[in-house]
This record gives structure tokens, sequence and C-alpha cells, in this order.
């Protein structure tokens, strides 16, 4: 009588059985190998903590002999990248607030002559703070810059600035986060994160689960349009992300004393755009997966990159080029810059423009496969 | 004509489902369609309204093309799925309102009340539907696919698994409506239902078989079937299965049916069994599930398709 105790024959049955319908099951095992691989090679290739050529735009008020030096001491450091030389200070600022830069080195008035005469002049390098931790090998970089740039120069009669205490000082100003606060960073990026997989994993199930329990038929039997299910299905997650986003964006603000520079009206304008391009992902996952189970694989296949190449986890440009041009297509990469943006630069619609229309094409072109994608019959 | 469609035909992969097949339907009729499992039932009627594309085939749904004019035939149409696809997590009223706004019905909230009125479900209606019996399931069903006043019904299986009361009301509700001028195709596994129908079409592996009122298409099939009935018929079965001339054998309740196209055949193979004297062997008509039985194993052997 083996009826009551444990017998192995039906675990062996149990075990058949479960590897049967494993195997039947494409695309979980899709996921298991690719979910992997993804993670592998974006943690392995993708993630740079200490990122290297930075963009930077040097500021030259002196033209002195000294300013090709330097640039090509930057420039050889590694840590930097001299994107432009210009004379104007107000455009070098335009340049970090639009992101195009994230630093500003400005090579003061009469810098070469107060050097030569050693009265040890101010190197002014403003650090762009939204992202603290970015920026933070290439700043203790610039102070070694001070001994080393101008070691060539600093011969014959300037031989004796060339020894300690250094020629120049070097002043390091953290624009936009002067205390170097990773909260501040963090914390919006967040914001985008939590929006990101919530929107995204409701919407990924709302066509799904009609088919799963047959009221899919019944809704194409009716006389309703594709677009109108889209846009019926899509809307109340709209509601629940801008509730989402207004909840987070006040515990920000009085919880981690994150700051509110720039306009409430331009946030919810940037956060409309964003929420409704991942509810297209979701949408499109929605038409593609066959069960539940797949649509939160797929929402998750999504969610990796988003967290991990969006600058939200580790430095944007410390990534390989590659990567940055995957970032670049994901809706949150912008949505990042432009939250850091208008909190903590206070930036305006001019300066969010070049991340707002990228997540608008985004939205379109997911908008797009997800009406095709969507089939008017049970073919 | 309701319906009238020619050569219609459906491709899954390889596997043919739906193999050129004609249907005319006049308005008001209420017509039967039978056919095994996997005959292709459904994949007909969901080409009817729109929700499949058809490989090939012509013709008319309520005047409309059914290939290119879907939306017009869906809005005219009341589809009943086989399995119950209204929303099991909204209440009663809340489907019925729902289906009432789709199609845009007017003074909705009037509406729904005397549906709600007419199912007597007016106590019951902020219940899940989802909590409703089978038998309810399948009444809301009707009266939400049947909310717009629809011109053509299409009926899935639309008793399957619900009780004889059950089964004989909702009968008595196509009948109702049909007398209204309303068109129903209803696909059924029930001879019963059948033979509640105006004409018959009876598809076997994706191709039409017979079609035709329940008199014409027993006359047609020239089946003669003799009963047996006694205290041990159960060994016969096996005895008389096979043998030259007898093309079914099977028990309708007490009686063991045997069937065959050949009298002389059959006579003779019935002739070891005449003499005993606990056996009744009479003639009789053939019923209708004799000739689909019958229909249905000739096809099968018949086609090439994979066995169910």
């Amino acid at each position: 009588m083996t009826g009551h105790r444990f017998t192995i024959h039906r675990v062996a049955a149990m075990l058949g059985k479960e590897f049967l319908q494993m195997r039947r099951d494409r695309m979980t095992i899709g996921m298991l190998i690719g979910i992997p691989l993804m993670q592998l090679f974006l943690f392995g290739y993708a993630i740079n903590m200490v990122p290297r050529h930075l963009p930077t735009v040097i500021v030259v008020s002196d033209p002195g002999p000294f300013a090709d030096s330097m640039i090509a001491g930057l420039n050889n450091s590694s840590y930097f990248a001299i994107v432009k030389a210009t004379a104007s200070r107000p455009e070098a600022r335009q340049m970090l607030a639009e992101n195009r830069v994230a630093f500003a080195i400005e090579i003061p008035a009469n810098f070469s002559r107060d050097l030569v005469r050693g009265a040890a002049p101010n190197l002014l390098v403003e650090a762009d703070a939204t992202d603290p931790a970015a920026g933070s090998y290439a700043t203790s970089a610039v102070l070694g810059l001070a001994t080393t740039a101008l070691r060539d120069d600093l011969v014959g009669p300037l031989a004796a600035r060339a020894a300690q205490p250094a020629a120049f000082n070097v002043v390091v100003h953290n624009l936009y986060n002067p205390e170097a606060n990773t909260q501040y960073n963090v914390v919006p990026g967040l914001l985008g994160i939590i929006l990101t997989m919530t929107m995204v994993m409701a919407t990924s199930i709302v066509l799904t689960r009609e088919r799963e329990r047959g009221t899919y038929e019944n809704l194409l039997a009716m006389p309703t349009r594709p677009f109108e299910i889209m846009v019926g299905k899509i809307t109340p997650n709209i509601f629940v992300g801008a509730f989402q986003a207004a909840l987070i964006l006040s515990v920000a603000r009085l919880v981690f004393h994150v700051p509110m520079i720039g306009s409430y009206g331009l946030l919810v304008f940037a956060g409309t755009v964003f929420i409704t391009a991942l509810l297209a992902v979701g949408y499109t996952i929605s038409t593609i997966a066959t069960n539940q189970m797949q649509a939160m694989q797929m929402t998750f296949f999504f969610f990796m990159p988003s967290i991990l190449l969006s600058g939200f986890a580790f430095p944007f440009r410390g990534m390989p080029e590659w990567a940055q041009w995957v970032g670049e297509v994901l809706p949150i990469t912008h949505y990042l810059r432009i939250v850091r943006g208008i909190l903590l630069k206070g930036n305006g619609m001019v300066e969010i423009w070049p991340d707002i229309w990228p997540m608008i094409l985004f939205l379109f072109a997911a908008g797009t496969i997800a009406v095709l994608r969507f089939r008017q019959t049970l073919d | 004509m309701a319906i009238d469609v020619h050569k219609l035909t459906k491709h899954f992969g390889k596997k043919i489902a739906v193999n050129g097949i004609d249907i005319a339907i006049p308005e008001g009729q209420v017509w039967g369609f039978l056919g095994p499992n996997g005959s292709g039932k459904t994949t007909t009627i969901r080409m009817l309204c729109g929700l499949l594309t058809a490989d090939a085939g012509d013709g008319t749904c309520l005047g409309y093309d059914f290939r290119t004019q879907t939306d017009e035939i869906k809005r005219e149409t009341g589809y009943m799925t086989q399995k119950f696809s209204f929303w099991e997590d909204l209440s009663i009223r809340e489907n019925l309102e729902f289906v009432a706004r789709v199609y845009g019905l007017p003074n909705r909230r009037q509406l729904v009340d005397a549906t709600l009125e007419k199912l007597g479900l007016t106590k019951r209606q902020k219940q899940l539907a989802g909590e409703l019996s089978g038998g309810w399931k399948q009444r809301l069903a009707l009266a939400a696919c049947t909310l717009h006043s629809p011109r053509l019904l299409l009926l899935d299986e639309p008793t399957a698994g619900v009780d004889p009361k059950a089964r004989r009301d909702f009968w008595n509700e196509i009948h109702a409506l049909a007398s209204e001028g309303i068109t129903v195709l209803v696909s059924t596994h029930y001879m019963d239902e059948a033979e509640r129908c105006d004409q018959i079409v009876f598809i076997s592996a994706g191709n039409l078989v017979a079609r035709g009122t329940v008199a014409d298409i027993i006359k047609q099939s020239g089946l003669i079937t003799f009963t047996i009935a006694g205290d041990n018929v159960r060994p016969l079965v096996d005895k008389l299965k096979g043998q030259p001339g007898v093309q079914s054998v099977a028990f309708f309740g007490a009686l063991l049916h045997i069937s065959g196209y050949d009298r002389s055949l059959l006579e003779r193979a019935l002739a070891p069994f005449r003499s005993d004297p606990k056996l009744v062997i009479k003639e009789t008509e053939a019923s209708l599930e004799d000739v689909f039985i019958q229909l249905q194993e000739t096809t099968a052997k018949d086609s090439t398709g994979v066995p169910r």
C-alpha cells in the first residue's frame, strides 16, 4: 500500500508534466535565456563607474599663451573632451543647462599675466552637479592638472612657477547642486523609474487579460475600433501615472527637500508625454503577449535597460557609444534629463525641447506599432 | 437572404478548417449548424461576423459584403460565443450598460431596465456576472447580444452545459426572436435542438455533408435502421460491428440501433439473433442521430484530416 506515502513515481510523473509544459512555453524559455544575457552584456560592457571624455566647454577670457596648453592638458587627461572654446560665459551656462556639456572651464581674464607675476590666478571649473557622482573623478583630475598642464610652458624664466605651491588655483563650483547631494539626483530619477515600471506593467496586461478571459472575442464582435479600444484602455492609466508622479514629487519636495526651481506646468507637460510613451510600450506588449506571465517578462525586458542605460543607475556619459545610442532611444533617458533640468536647473521649454521631441517621436513610433499590431480579427 | 455565401474557405497553417462551404439562409429562419467537434462550425461563424478573414469565398451577410463590410455586419449581428465572454468582474447591469454604450443605443437606462425586467434579474442587477450559474450566464449573454436589436443572431453552442429546463426556455426565446423576423444560425450537438430548426447544415472536417429539413436529411440518407431490445444486448455490439453491410451499431437509451444501406446485408447480419427469444428485433425509421453518427463515421473515414 503506497497510496499515502511519498512515492518517486508520482514525483516523476509531476516532473515529466512540468518539463513538457515548460518546453511548450517558448516565450518563457526565451526570456530565461534572453534576460541573463542582456544583464551580462549591460553590466559587463555598458557600465563604467569612471566616465571619461566628458564634454566640456572652455571659456577663454584670456587668449594668452597658456590657453592652448590648458586645452591640450585637459584633453590629454582623458577625463575631458573639449567640445567648444568660447569667449562667452552665458553661452557656456546655456550649454550646461541644456546638458550638452558636463563642465565649463574658464580661463579668466589676465590669467597669463597673473600667472607670470606669480599671483596664482584662479582656474574656474563649473561642474554640472545634478549627477554628482558622474563628475567627481573628472573634478579631482582637474585639480591634478594645476601642477602638470603647464609643466612644458613653465621653463626658463618661468621655471620658478612650476615649483610648489601650484602656479594657479583650481576653483570648482558644483552648479545646481552646491552640496553635491546625491538625493537630488536619485529622487527625481526614481520618479522616472517608478513610472516606467508601473505604467508599462499596468498596460501590458490590458489586452492580454481580455484574451485570457475570452472577452476579447466579444469585444471584437462588437463595432469597436482598435484605436477606440486603445484610447479607452490607456487613458485611465494616464491619470494613475499623474497621481503617482504628484505623490513622488511631493515626497521629494517635503521629505527629501529636493529643490524645485522650474515650472510645475512644464513638469506636468513633460510627464504627460513620458507617461503616454510608456503606455504605448505597454500596449504594444499587450498586443503580443499571449498570457499575463509573458506580459510581465516583456515588461521586465524593457525595464532592465531603462534602469541601466538611462543614466539612472550609472553615469550616462560613462557608457560606450552603442549603449548611449540605446539609451537615447529610451524615453526615460530624456525624462530624467528633463526632470533634473526643471527641478535643479530651472530649465524652461527652450532647454528641455531637445529631450522632449525624442520622447514624442518614441511615442508615435510605439503608438503606430501598437495600432498596427492590434488585430481586429482573431486570425 | 440573410446569409448568402459561397465557397467559404479557411486554412490554419496547412490544415484546412473550412473547405468551400455554401450557406444560404432566408430571413427569419432558424438554422441548425451541426458537425463533430473541430469540424469548422466555430470558424465558419467567426468568418460570417468578421472575426476571421476568409481565405476564399464571396457573398453577403445581411446584404453586406461579408469580406469588406464587417463593420456594418457587426452593427446588425449578435454573436454569442461558445464560452461566456462577458465581463465576469462587471455586474449584470454594468455589462448591459457597456454593450448599450458600445452600440450607441438611445434611452440606455430604460432599455437596460426593461432588459433586466424581462430577464427577471432586476433584483440581482448589482451582482457580478461571474457569480451567475451557467444557465443564467447564458440568458444574460443572449440578452446582451440581442440588446441592439440585431437582424442576425449567430449562436455558437449556446446550450452547452445548461440544464434541460434552461435549454427549453432558451429555445422558446429563440423561436420568439425568429417570429420577430430575426434570422438565427445556431450550432449545437443536441439532436432535439437540431429538430427544432427550420433547416440543418451538417459539416464534417470542413466539408458540407448534408443540408435540408430533418425529414429531407433522413430521407436522403437512405439509411435503414433496426433496433434490438432485450435483457442482454450488450455483447451484441462487438458481434455486429464490422459485419458486412453494418454501418453503425450504437445504443439509444436501452435500445441498440443497427444501421446500414443494404437491407439484405443487414438482414443477414441480424439473422443469427432472430432465433433468440429474449431479443426483440424491429425495423424503425432512422432518427436524425442515426443519420448524423452515420455521416460522421463515413466522412471521418474519408477525410485525411486530423482524427477526432
